[in-house]
C-alpha cells in the first residue's frame, strides 16, 4: 500500500486548497497526507475519526457535506475502514483511512454526523462484523438475523463448485 | 381485523402494524417495509432489504478482472450498461489506460439510450403505483425499440457484457448508423407523447403534487442522489461536476425541480430523457471511425493500489471502490449503489404521510434491488 503513496499527484484545484489548510483546521499533527491517485488521503488513529468527521463537516472551510462511500478492506489482520467525502459547496473530496485490529475491530460510529452512514454501518458490520459504538441500531442489514459469521471476511470460505 | 381490537381500554386508539411485501407487487421487487399506523397516518416505516443479496462483491473476489463484468450487468438490471462502465472505468483509472475515442462514442450513446430505457420503465411503473394503467403500455414500447437496438450491438437484450476493460467488445453493425437514427427519432416523438399522456393529467397531479417534499439538507445528509436529489434544487450532475470520458465534449443541462416531491421527482426524469437524446444526436454528429478497443494485454493486471470512481446513473451517484493486490482478480470490490442510499431515507420520508402515498413515494425513488442487496 505505502509504495503506491505519491505516484501520480492529480489533485484537482479544489482539493489543492484543501490540502492547503486542512493542517491548520484539523489540528493534528500527527497525522500524514498523502495523495492516491486524484484522492487526498489521511490515515486516522480510530479514536480521532469521530472528532475529526465532526470537524470536516461542521467547518465553513471544509464542508464536507456528503457521505459518499463507507467501506471496509480486510487485509487479513487488520480491517480498514474508508470514508470517502465529497462537498456539494466546496467541489473537492477525501478519504480518511483508519485501520482497525480484527480481533477488537471497534469503532465509534459516525451516523449521527452523516444520517447516510447509518444502512453503510449496518452492511459492514453485518459483513465484517465492524462494531460501531453509539450506533442507533446495529442490526444485520443484507442477512437473515440468524446467519452465524461475516461473510465479506477473507476467513470466510467461499462455495467450491465441482464441475461435473 | 375488528375495529374494536384497535382500540386499547381507556378508548384511544393503539398502532397498527401493516406488513407491505416481500412479495408485494408495487415493490419493485423482493423488498419489505413494515409500516406502523395510526389511523391512516403513518407513524413509522421500518425498510428491511437484503432478499437478493447474492454476494456480488465476494464473489468479485474469485473471478479475474474481465470476468467481473457480467456480475455488474446483475446488479442494476434495469441499466446494465451504466453498471458495467462504472467498474470499467475503475479497471483502466488503475491500469492509467487511455481508451479510444470511438470506443467513448459507443459507450457514451448506449450508456444514454439504457438511461432512456431505464426511465422509460420508471415512467411506466409509476404509472401503475398511482393507478394508471395506460403509461406502462406506452413505456414499454419505447423501451423494446431500445431493447431491441441492444441486441443488434451486443448481441443480448438485458445482460449484455459489452463495455469491456479498455474498450467496448467490438465495433457496431453496419446498419447500426441507420437504425440509431430511427429510433432516435421515434424517440423523440414518443418522449412528447408520454409527456402529454401522465405529466399534466389532474389525477396524476392531485396524487404526486406536494408529497413527501424532501429538504436539500436532508437529501444530502442521507447521501441521496441523482434525479431525487435534483429535484430538490441543488444542481449536481456527476457527468458535469466531475465529467468523465467524454461528457465535456457535449452541451446538455441538469434539470432540477423546486419542491422535492414525488411529481418534481417524475418530472426530472422526463426531462433527463430529452437531454439524453441530444446528447445522442451531439455525440452520432461527432463520431469518427477507429480503434474500439485500446491496446492492453490479455490478461488484465492492474498494478497493487486503489482507486474509487463516480458515475452517473440514472438513479444517481454509482461508485466503485476498487482494491487492488496485484493479481489477477480484485483484491476487493465495493459498490456504492444509489438506490442503496436513496432507499434508507424512505423511514424519513414515510414518517407522517397517509397509507395510500406510500407506494407513490417508493415508487418515486425508482429503486432496483438488484443493487440495493448485491
Amino acid at each position: 500500500m505505502e509504495d503506491q503513496a505519491n505516484k501520480t499527484t492529480a489533485l484537482n484545484a479544489a482539493s489543492q486548497k484543501l490540502l492547503g489548510i486542512l493542517p491548520s483546521i484539523l489540528n493534528q499533527p500527527t497525522l500524514q497526507y498523502r495523495t492516491n491517485i486524484d484522492e487526498l488521503t489521511v490515515n486516522l488513529p480510530g479514536d480521532l475519526v469521530h472528532t475529526i468527521c465532526k470537524i470536516l463537516k461542521t467547518h465553513t472551510d471544509t464542508a464536507f457535506d456528503y457521505l459518499t462511500c463507507l467501506s471496509v478492506v480486510d487485509y487479513e489482520d487488520i480491517l480498514e475502514i474508508n470514508y470517502h467525502l465529497f462537498s456539494y459547496t466546496k467541489r473537492h473530496k477525501m478519504v480518511l483511512k483508519c485501520e482497525l485490529k480484527s480481533t477488537d475491530p471497534t469503532i465509534s460510529s459516525i451516523s449521527n454526523i452523516w444520517r447516510a452512514a447509518n444502512w453503510f454501518e449496518r452492511e459492514a458490520h453485518d459483513l465484517f462484523g465492524v462494531l460501531f459504538e453509539d450506533h442507533p441500531s446495529l442490526d444485520r442489514l443484507l442477512l437473515p438475523d440468524d446467519f452465524e459469521g461475516n461473510p465479506g471476511l477473507k476467513s470466510y470460505p467461499l462455495h467450491e463448485y465441482k464441475e461435473w | 381485523m375488528k375495529i374494536s381490537e384497535n382500540i386499547n381500554e381507556s378508548g384511544s386508539t393503539v398502532d397498527m402494524l401493516i406488513n407491505m411485501g416481500p412479495q408485494h407487487p408495487s415493490t419493485h421487487g423482493v423488498f419489505r417495509l413494515v409500516l406502523q399506523l395510526d389511523g391512516e397516518l403513518i407513524v413509522d416505516a421500518e425498510p428491511h432489504i437484503g432478499y437478493l443479496h447474492r454476494g456480488s462483491e465476494k464473489l468479485c473476489e474469485t473471478e479475474s478482472y474481465s470476468q467481473v463484468v457480467t456480475l455488474f450487468d446483475r446488479l442494476d438490471y434495469v441499466a446494465n450498461l451504466n453498471s458495467e462502465l462504472a467498474y470499467c472505468m475503475a479497471v483502466e483509472k488503475l491500469l492509467e489506460l487511455q481508451i479510444p475515442d470511438r470506443a467513448w462514442y459507443i459507450r457514451t450513446i448506449l450508456c444514454e439510450l439504457n438511461r432512456i430505457s431505464s426511465h422509460m420503465l420508471f415512467y411506466g411503473v409509476y404509472g401503475l403505483d398511482v393507478g394508471a394503467m395506460t403509461p406502462v403500455l406506452y413505456g414499454f414500447r419505447e423501451r423494446e425499440r431500445i431493447q431491441s437496438l441492444f441486441e443488434q450491438v451486443t448481441g443480448a437484450r438485458m445482460m449484455h457484457n459489452y463495455i469491456r476493460i479498455g474498450g467496448v467488445k467490438e465495433d457496431t453493425p453496419p446498419e447500426f448508423n441507420e437504425n440509431l437514427h430511427a429510433v432516435v427519432l421515434e424517440l423523440e416523438k414518443a418522449i412528447e407523447e408520454c409527456d402529454e399522456l401522465l405529466t399534466q393529467n389532474e389525477a396524476f397531479l392531485a396524487r404526486t403534487k406536494n408529497i413527501s417534499c424532501l429538504t436539500i439538507e436532508d437529501a444530502i445528509d442521507f447521501g441521496v442522489t441523482g434525479p431525487i436529489l435534483r429535484s430538490t434544487g441543488l444542481v449536481e450532475d456527476v457527468r458535469i461536476s466531475e465529467p468523465y470520458g467524454i461528457y465535456d465534449r457535449f452541451d446538455f443541462g441538469i434539470p432540477i425541480g423546486s419542491t422535492g416531491d414525488c411529481w418534481d421527482r417524475y418530472y426530472i426524469r422526463m426531462q433527463e430523457m430529452r437531454e439524453s437524446l441530444s446528447i445522442i444526436k451531439q455525440a452520432i454528429k461527432q463520431m469518427e471511425p477507429g480503434e474500439v478497443q485500446a491496446k492492453m494485454r490479455r490478461i488484465v493486471r492492474p498494478p497493487k493500489g486503489e482507486c474509487f470512481v463516480r458515475t452517473e446513473s440514472p438513479r444517481g451517484d454509482l461508485g466503485v471502490f476498487l482494491v487492488s493486490d496485484g493479481s489477477q482478480n480484485p483484491y476487493r470490490v465495493k459498490v456504492r449503489a444509489p438506490s442503496f442510499a436513496n432507499l434508507q431515507a424512505i423511514k424519513h420520508m414515510l414518517e407522517g404521510v397517509y397509507v395510500a402515498d406510500a407506494v407513490v413515494i417508493l415508487g418515486s425513488l425508482d429503486i432496483v434491488l438488484g443493487e440495493v442487496d448485491r
